[in-house]
Order: C-alpha cells, then structure tokens, then sequence
C-alpha cells in the first residue's frame, strides 16, 4: 500500500476504531459533563482538538530533543502534564479574549482539559506506540476529532432526550450512561478498519 | 552515588516549567481581558455561595449582570443590597427579608414511626421505601437532604427533624427544592404565626401519625377575631394579609401545632 493510503487509512483507525472515549475509554468527565448542548460540545471539541495537536507536537519535541538525549525518558509523565497545563491556559486566556460567550459555556471544564486524560494519553501513546513526529501530530489532531465527533453524537442524543418523554430512572447521568454504552457498542462495528 | 542524573532531572523539569511559565505570563500581558472592577467589587460583596437564588448561575455571572444592569442590586439575598448600590452609585432598598421554614413538628416521639430506616441516610432515598419511615406522608424525614445543600449552615438536624436558623438562612430555596416532601416554605421573615403542619387526612388519622398535627378542628377558626384563619384540605391555613399576629390561635390549639414565632425564638442555635 502506497504511503497515502496508509495515512488515510490512520486517520479512519485515530478517528472511528480508536475512538478515544469509545474504544480507549480515556476523556469520560468532559463527554459525559459538557455534553448537554450541541453547541457547547463543538466548543469543547474543538478546544482539546486544539489542546491535543498542539501537545503532540510539543510533547513529542520535548521527548525527542530533550528527554531522550539526556536519557530523562522516565520523566514524560510530569514534563507532558507541564505542557498540556501550560497550552491549557493558553487556550483559556485565548478563548476568553476571543470568545467570552463560548469561555462561559465551557466554565469550569475548560480549566478541566489539564486533567483530561485524553490529552495526557495521546502524548503517551505517541512515546510507546513509536509514532515518528508527523503521525504523533496526526493521531493526537484525529484522535481529538474522533473525541469531538463521540462528543458531539452524544449532544445530539441528549438535546433530543430533553424534550421527549423519559422514565424518571433513566433521566440524567444514568440515562447519559447507557446512551454511551450503546454508542461505544454501535463504534465497535468500525473494529477492522484499519488496524 | 552519581547525582549528575539528579541534578539534570531537576534542571531539565525546572527549565521547562520556567519556559512556560515566562510564555504564559507574556500571554498574559498580550490577551488581557479589560473587566469592570465594579464586577470585583460586587462579587466582594455577595459572599461566593453560588447558592442560586438570584437566578444567575453563580455569584460571578450575578456581579456581572448586576454591574451591566441587567439583574437588580437586591437581586441577592445574602448581600447587602445598599452596600451593593453603593459601588454602582444607586440607592437601593433591602428587599423584603425572607426565611424558609419547616413546616412540620414531627420530631422522635411526637411523630409515628411506621419502620426503623437503616439505609442510607437520604431523606430521597428513604422517602422512596414504602414511603418513608414515618407514619406521616408530609412530615419531615429528618435526613438531612437540606441541610447538606444549605450553602449558609444554616440548617441542623435535631431529634429527627430539620430546624432552621433564621438569622443564616437568606431565602435561596435549595432546601426547598430538594426535600422530598416539599416540607419547607419560603415566607416573608416577618410573618410570625405559621400552622406547622399540612397533613390534609382525615382528623383522626392526622392525630394517629403525629401528635402535632393539625386535625383541622376548627378551634384557631372559632378564636381568631379577625377571620385570617379556614380550614381548607384538612388543615388551617392563615392569611398573613388578615393576621394581626395576636398569637391567640396558637394558646388554644389543641395540638401545639399553630407557632406564634413572635413569643417562641425562631430555631437560632
């Protein structure tokens, strides 16, 4: 398979079979916590999707340039955490500036993206998969967009389940948990593309 | 023992995290967000309860719509509303005081016990285990679901039911929402005799759940000069408007269930 197919092919696998709420199981508090409104969820999602990119390449330099020559590898758990909590609060003083509607909407799960283990994984699996510099930066964009598509799904769900009629046992997070257990069952049908 | 390794790990984590650090500070300066320091200043003010009970989610989002214009000055119960329109320079008047109330008296003893609960200490929960363990279908549980949600400490559990301190309660209504019995009221501070009681049964079951229910005898109906108080779905009922607060009603209540809480101290500690 020519190299095209294959990075097309890894973006399919970040997004849809590697799901990282769906088939990893990793960035639960935000999708089940800012997941009421389609439109707080696209913030959301584009927020780590900025978050996620970013720290790939930042953690993959830093791991590559720094760690490794000085062979400090076991320190990659503590500097990434420093990275991700550092592009963190550039993103909220960006949005702040820039988008003071959306700031307010994310609220307290925006400071939240520093301990969105999502985020802190992708680092980590780009270090132990092997991934070289380009497809760390791919899986860590991919993979946030998978997030944003997982996130965004389920704010669907939930928008339309506010106004419909709900068992009283069902409504609100044992409801929300459910939908998502259904949803991680329906991706798993995607197993296969890709590796 | 070879510290080079040491000493490069605290150089290498130290840079980095002083690198970031002098980013984000320059991202700082460059991405300030001018804000009004009346917002600081009214936020000051409103204590940081995020109780709820202006409307607005949170003291900031309140502050800010205060400085905007958007909520009014005495909008918050637990401020000072005249300090509050001192910093936008308005003169304001407090808005009426208003306190929650119990409105049951089935303490251990008095009320009936149908069960002994040993399950987990919700009032929701055991509200839902054929019923709640008490005999009374509106009585206070006396879990404490209220007292955990009160943001003021305003609220205590005492011999089984929730009593609450009027001079910390500012009226929110969190308690209101979460007791399962809808058992508490908000009312105006100054409204002193209140019928403590809404079981609507029949007199004789009324008396055979709780010793301090209304049994809707008539008697405070009969005393009352002014005609403030009836009898309506099983139990009396006053008028704040008709009631001079003359606290007869509450002497002949065969039942101590009417409270005149202008003679007895509201439930401070």
């Amino acid at each position: 398979m020519n190299e095209i197919g294959k990075i097309l092919l890894f973006m399919v696998s970040c997004v849809l079979t590697n799901n990282y709420i769906f088939s990893r199981f990793l960035g639960c508090c935000p999708f089940l916590g800012v997941s009421n409104k389609v439109e707080t969820a696209a913030g959301m999602g584009v927020a780590v999707t900025f978050v996620m990119a970013i720290a790939s390449l930042f953690t993959k330099l830093l791991y590559d340039l720094v760690l490794v020559p000085l062979s400090l590898e076991y320190l990659n758990t503590i500097s990434f955490i420093i990275v991700i909590a550092s592009l963190v609060q550039l993103v909220e003083m960006f949005i702040k500036k820039t988008s003071p509607s959306l700031y307010r909407a994310l609220g307290i799960y925006l400071p939240l993206i520093t301990t969105n283990c999502a985020v802190l994984g992708v680092t980590i699996l780009n270090i132990n998969s092997g991934y070289n510099l380009f497809y760390s930066i791919l899986n860590g964009t991919f993979g946030a967009l998978g997030f944003l598509l997982a996130i965004v799904l389920m704010a669907g769900v939930r928008e339309r389940l506010e106004t419909s009629k709900v068992p009283q046992c069902l409504k609100g997070f044992s409801g929300s948990l459910i939908i998502a257990g259904l949803m991680a069952v329906a991706f798993m049908g995607f197993s296969g593309l890709g590796k | 023992m070879n510290w080079i390794p040491v000493i490069l790990a605290f150089a290498v984590l130290g840079a980095i995290g002083l690198i970031f650090g002098l980013v984000l500070e320059f991202a700082d300066k460059k991405l300030k967000v001018e804000t009004d320091p009346r917002v600081a200043q009214v936020r000051e003010l409103v204590g940081g309860a995020n109780c709820g009970a202006c409307g607005y989610a949170g003291c900031d989002a309140f502050a800010e719509a205060v400085v905007e214009g958007k909520a009014k000055p005495n909008g918050c119960p637990a401020a000072n509303a005249e300090a509050v329109g001192a910093v936008l320079g308005l003169s304001v008047e407090q808005g009426e005081k208003m306190v929650a109330r119990v409105i049951c008296q089935g303490h251990n003893g008095v009320a009936t016990e149908r069960y002994e609960y040993d399950g987990y200490k919700s009032c929701a929960t055991a509200a839902g285990v054929a019923g709640g363990p008490k005999e009374c279908r509106f009585a206070c549980i006396g879990l404490g679901d209220c007292a955990r949600v009160c943001a003021f400490g305003a609220i205590r559990m005492e011999n089984g039911i929730a009593k609450i301190d009027e001079n910390k309660c500012v009226a929110c209504g969190n308690c209101v929402e979460k007791c399962p019995r809808s058992a508490i009221r908000i009312t105006p501070a100054d409204t002193k005799v209140i019928v403590l009681c809404r079981n609507s049964d029949s007199g004789r079951v009324a008396r055979a759940a709780c010793m301090k229910a209304c049994i809707a005898c008539q008697r405070c109906v009969k005393t009352c000069k002014y005609g403030a108080i009836a009898v309506e779905n099983g139990f009396a009922k006053i008028d704040p408007e008709k009631c001079t607060r003359c606290g007869e009603c509450a002497k002949v209540c065969p039942c101590n269930c009417i409270m005149d809480y202008s003679v007895v101290t509201p439930d401070a500690e």
